[in-house]
């Protein structure tokens, strides 16, 4: 009922994103070649048959990296939105509906997280944390917690007066009941396409993470890491440039697609 | 039943009380209507009975006794298990009363959750039962049914349903014919008359529609500006008002032959 089926937006959405989730798990289990064999002999191949986007800097496939490089990009972003969305949305329900002091002070604390890029907020993790798949989550987890609390919040304080959360109190629901069993389904127009627009923003973010070096690190392939690796051979082998860039723009696109898809359904 | 006794309301933000000190008594199987203008304190009555009242926001001073035990001395645990089990509040809009995303089925059944451990299979057949009960003719799709896909007087049934379905002792109904139109209207009053009949269930009516009281009514109390004024049986009110208010207010009943 909230998602508008017919959207072409959300339907070309899907289909990208399909592709490139599609691509993510079979590279879990399967890629043409393996991701990390160097070969001095194939450096620099261009895009052909053998290699579908050609080979890097060591002779590896660029083809079966990305498989894995999007693969890890696609698990920190949803690990990154569900801590994020998870205890965001705790945060929000409560100070939402139950509002008051508590509310006021959770809320100026979230007013100067904010004002931190999200990236500078991470970045303090890792310092602290160190290097690593999961510690990109982390971070970047507690980072993303901010603007969820925010968007859950305004809906929670917005429904909290409303008549059928009334009857709902007149019927002897609990307090937790009425949050997440009456207005927590009400409140997904809103929260689907934030938790939307903050898996991109965590693509984003882990590929920027990754370029600056205080990312993903070796063995681990992801997108981010690549992009920064191919860019010192961007005269020499653009199409490694081009075709990791062209897998990050494309998820993201799939994905903001998707979101506005359901942003205009569920309105 | 239902005994109030000296009930004053006074919200903090008020330099006045919107409720000074009424008393009220709703035998069992009665129907009792409480009347008056906006503002006179009706719906802030209600809201104490039925315990929305918030505690921060007004002291509430007096009692309110269910059955003996004073409402107003519970904590909110206590009151909880009274909400939609002893009492149960049937409001004005039903399309905003009801949960957009929800069912009509598990709306009608929420009661039940609360209160009841009965299974899912158990309170399904509770609910289409209330559903039938309430004259909603197709309840099994009814029950599937989301509130947008429903009228304002299938709503209101279905409200009436999940209020009924816990056989409460008391209903409190907050203008609930006021949004519909005067056939459904009609037909509303009707199913309340029933209910009323059938289950002897007191009921609490309150309207500034004095036509619709005295249609359904047993008893009628009249309020004004947080007192009440009047009361007494509907018959005796309607053709022989004592107070200056009710005569007012009976005199501004739009009719084609005068009352009195």
């Amino acid at each position: 009922m909230l998602v508008n089926k017919k959207s072409t937006s959300f339907r070309i959405g899907l289909a990208i994103a399909a592709v490139m989730a599609a691509l993510a798990l079979i590279g879990y289990v399967w890629t043409p070649y393996d991701p990390a064999a160097i070969t001095g002999s194939e450096k620099f191949l261009a895009p052909s048959l053998r290699h579908l986007f050609g080979t890097d800097n060591f002779g590896r496939d660029i083809f079966s990296r990305v498989m894995v490089g999007v693969g890890t990009t696609f698990f920190i972003a949803l690990c990154t939105v569900l801590i994020g969305g998870t205890v965001g949305t705790l945060i929000g329900a409560f100070t939402g509906y139950y509002g008051g002091v508590v509310d006021e002070v959770l809320m100026r604390i979230n007013d100067a997280l904010t004002a931190f890029p999200n990236i500078l907020l991470a970045l303090v993790f890792i310092a602290m944390l160190g290097f690593g798949k999961y510690n990109v989550i982390l971070a970047l987890g507690v980072a993303f917690i901010p603007s969820f609390a925010r968007v859950v919040r305004a809906e929670f304080a917005r429904h909290r007066t409303m008549n059928y959360v009334k009857s709902a109190r007149l019927m002897g629901a609990s307090h937790l009941r009425i949050m997440f069993r009456h207005i927590l389904p009400n409140t997904r127009g809103v929260v689907l396409p934030a938790l939307i627009i903050g898996f991109n923003n965590a693509v984003l973010a882990e590929a920027s993470m990754s370029y600056l070096g205080i990312g993903v690190a070796p063995p681990d392939v992801s997108l981010g890491y690549m992009l920064s690796e191919s860019q010192s051979y961007m005269m020499k082998a653009p199409w490694y440039v081009l075709c990791t860039g062209l897998v990050i723009v494309l998820l993201i696109l799939g994905v903001s697609m998707m979101g506005e898809g359901l942003r205009k359904g569920g309105s | 039943m239902l005994e109030i006794r000296d009930l004053h309301v006074r919200f903090h933000d008020a330099d006045h009380e919107a409720v000074r000190g009424i008393d009220l008594t709703v035998a069992d199987g009665e129907i009792m209507g409480l009347v008056g203008e906006s503002g006179s304190g009706k719906t802030v009555t209600a809201m104490v009975i039925s315990g929305l009242m918030p505690r921060r926001r007004a002291d509430v001073s007096g009692q309110v006794l269910l059955d003996g035990r004073d409402l107003l001395a519970l904590d909110a645990a206590q009151m909880r298990k009274r909400q939609g089990c002893a009492i149960s509040v049937v409001f004005q809009e039903p399309m905003s009363a009801m949960n957009p995303v929800m069912r009509i089925g598990p709306q009608v059944e929420e009661a039940l959750r609360v209160h009841t451990k009965l299974s899912h299979q158990e309170r399904r057949e509770r609910a289409l039962q209330a559903l039938r009960d309430v004259d909603l003719a197709d309840a099994e799709a009814v029950y599937r049914k989301y509130p947008h896909q429903m009228s304002g007087g299938m709503l209101q049934r279905a409200m009436i349903a999940a209020a009924i379905i816990s056989r409460p002792k008391l209903l409190l109904a907050d203008e609930p014919t006021t949004a519909l139109d005067v056939t459904i209207q009609a037909q509303i009053l009707e199913l309340l008359r029933r209910l009323n009949r059938e289950m002897g269930m007191s009921i609490l009516f309150i309207s500034h529609n004095l036509n619709v009281v005295r249609k359904l009514c047993t008893q009628v109390a009249v309020m004004e500006k947080g007192r009440i004024v009047e009361a007494g049986t509907t018959e005796r009110v309607f053709y022989d008002p004592q107070a200056d208010y009710t005569k007012r207010l009976i005199a501004a009943i739009p009719m084609r032959k005068k009352l009195c």
